[in-house]
């Protein structure tokens, strides 16, 4: 109660001091004083049973029977902070295959945040080019699409499930935390001009080297309408790529 | 050959600054009978050490619900939440792992998620975020992405959101909002046209607080858009997301 009031009063005192810019040191000095007779009423009035009486709200009863008042140092522990890693991120690389338009490298990045021990959501943005179709190289007909129309973008968010964690055991001594997941979501692929809404499911194999340190197999399949070639037909687009994330 | 020597270099650094810059770890002692080390973040994984009362351990990192110790001896291995709280800290008190709660919920400043649903028969993607002045009023701006058979369209909003009831488990909300709809008819189309036109809308939704910092959102909206032609647009709009809180 006291040390409260104490507290609270020199705070008082501190901002009236600043606020009024009369810092001097003679008004502080008075300041101060009249404060620590203040504080020492206070303790007088808060420890005589007189004082408790006209001041309900003050220390209860039984801190009065309380003869030896012991010196204890309360231990100053600052608690450290738990670092969380609930975060991925990192970069892949592989091949996709376009229906119609060729198999071409692929790369992109991802960021994953894991809920729990078993499910994460999975954000990525990838990219790769695409060839001329069989029809366009054959027929030696005008091209279906200008280069800059070829490349082919997409970004999706979906869900994981870790289907079977385990370990990966490595020789002798060696044990690795691993999981297969599986994983589906939605997104847009802008190809040909246009961007188009594209389902995507797959699985894939992360192999924690160390904590933070994954490297990831996937596959994954990105479903999409395409009217590119004249008529309107669902397009599966097979990706297989390797990764490495960071945990953080 | 000598490549390899700065590369070494490097890669003693990066470790090093991974695992030994932070050598503060928080301490912790076992109060209940023993507490399981299992040797991967889940449950899942085997057991292979236990700790038994009285024994302190080091917690290293967490994982979801999971946190990595060391025993005094070097063993090193993940331990569930709950088994977690039944230890001690150099305070004398039972480790509180703080995770956001029922009160955060309904006294949060930012959120931030991702929508998808329907749009008039398209489907619709989105990010949005949002800040709160009070429990009951907030400011949110989306961007969501509307993809239908003939045309895609970016659809730029600011909105405002009451919520009457901020307490409540499952908690309406009413929102109104305007903003800028740019649509792109396919390319293989004839008749292309590409238009931007204003777009505003009312709306009504829930938020439900589903665990940690996350809830799940539902919401309907009515749009009308003012095109440059004779008549207006109108559109439904259904959608359901996800969103962190802070």
């Amino acid at each position: 109660m006291a040390g409260r009031s104490r507290g609270l009063f020199l705070t008082t005192m501190f901002t009236f001091v600043h606020k009024k810019k009369i810092f001097s040191p003679l008004s502080a000095g008075i300041l101060l004083l009249a404060g620590l007779c203040l504080i020492q009423a206070q303790t007088m009035a808060a420890d005589s049973p007189s004082g408790a009486a006209s001041a309900p709200q003050s220390d209860p009863p039984s801190d009065q029977e309380q003869i030896i008042k012991p010196e204890l140092d309360r231990r100053d522990i600052t608690v450290p902070h738990i670092d969380a890693e609930d975060f991925e991120i990192g970069a892949y690389a592989g091949v996709m295959s376009v229906e119609d338009f060729g198999t071409n490298m692929v790369t992109g990045i991802r960021l994953a945040y894991h809920v729990t021990e078993t499910t994460f959501f999975e954000v990525a943005y990838g990219m790769t080019d695409t060839q001329e179709t069989s029809y366009e190289r054959l027929s030696g007909a005008a091209k279906l699409l200008t280069d800059d129309e070829r490349k082919l973008t997409y970004y999706n968010l979906s869900i994981g499930y870790n289907l079977l964690p385990g370990e990966t055991f490595i020789g002798r001594n060696h044990a690795f935390n691993s999981a297969l997941y599986v994983i589906a979501g939605a997104g847009s692929t802008d190809f040909g001009g246009d961007k188009r809404f594209t389902t995507n499911f797959g699985a894939g194999y992360r192999f924690l080297a160390t904590d933070w340190l994954a490297i990831h197999a996937d596959v994954r399949d990105h479903v999409f309408k395409n009217d590119i070639l004249g008529t309107d037909k669902t397009s599966h687009n097979i990706e297989l790529n390797g990764g490495l994330t960071f945990f953080f | 050959m000598r490549i390899y020597g700065p590369l070494l270099l490097i890669l003693q650094f990066l470790l090093m600054n991974v695992t030994e810059a932070e050598t503060q770890y928080q301490e912790v002692t076992v109060i209940d009978p023993y507490i399981e080390l299992h040797t991967g973040p889940g449950e899942n994984y085997p057991i292979f050490f236990v700790v038994e009362r009285d024994q302190t351990v080091q917690i290293l990192k967490r994982k979801t619900t999971w946190f990595k110790v060391r025993t005094l001896n070097g063993k090193e291995g993940w331990v569930s939440r709950d088994q977690m709280e039944q230890t001690m800290t150099a305070l004398g008190e039972n480790l509180h792992i703080i995770d956001m709660t029922h009160n955060d919920f309904a006294h949060r400043r930012w959120e931030a998620g991702v929508v998808a649903g329907d749009f008039n028969g398209a489907n619709s993607l989105g990010v949005y975020g949002g800040y709160a002045f009070d429990s009951s009023l907030s400011v949110e701006t989306s961007l969501t992405q509307v993809l239908d058979d003939f045309s895609d369209s970016l659809l730029l909003s600011v909105n405002l959101v009451s919520q009457p009831y901020p307490l409540w488990r499952v908690s309406p909300f009413f929102t109104i909002g305007t903003g800028i709809i740019n649509t792109n008819s396919r390319q293989t189309l004839v008749q292309s046209e590409d238009n931007t036109d204003q777009i505003n809308h009312v709306g009504v939704g829930f938020r439900m607080h589903l665990t940690r910092r996350f809830l799940l959102r539902g919401e309907y909206r009515d749009y009308v858009a003012f095109t440059s032609r004779n008549d207006n647009k109108e559109f439904k709009e259904w959608r359901a997301g996800l969103a962190a809180f802070f």
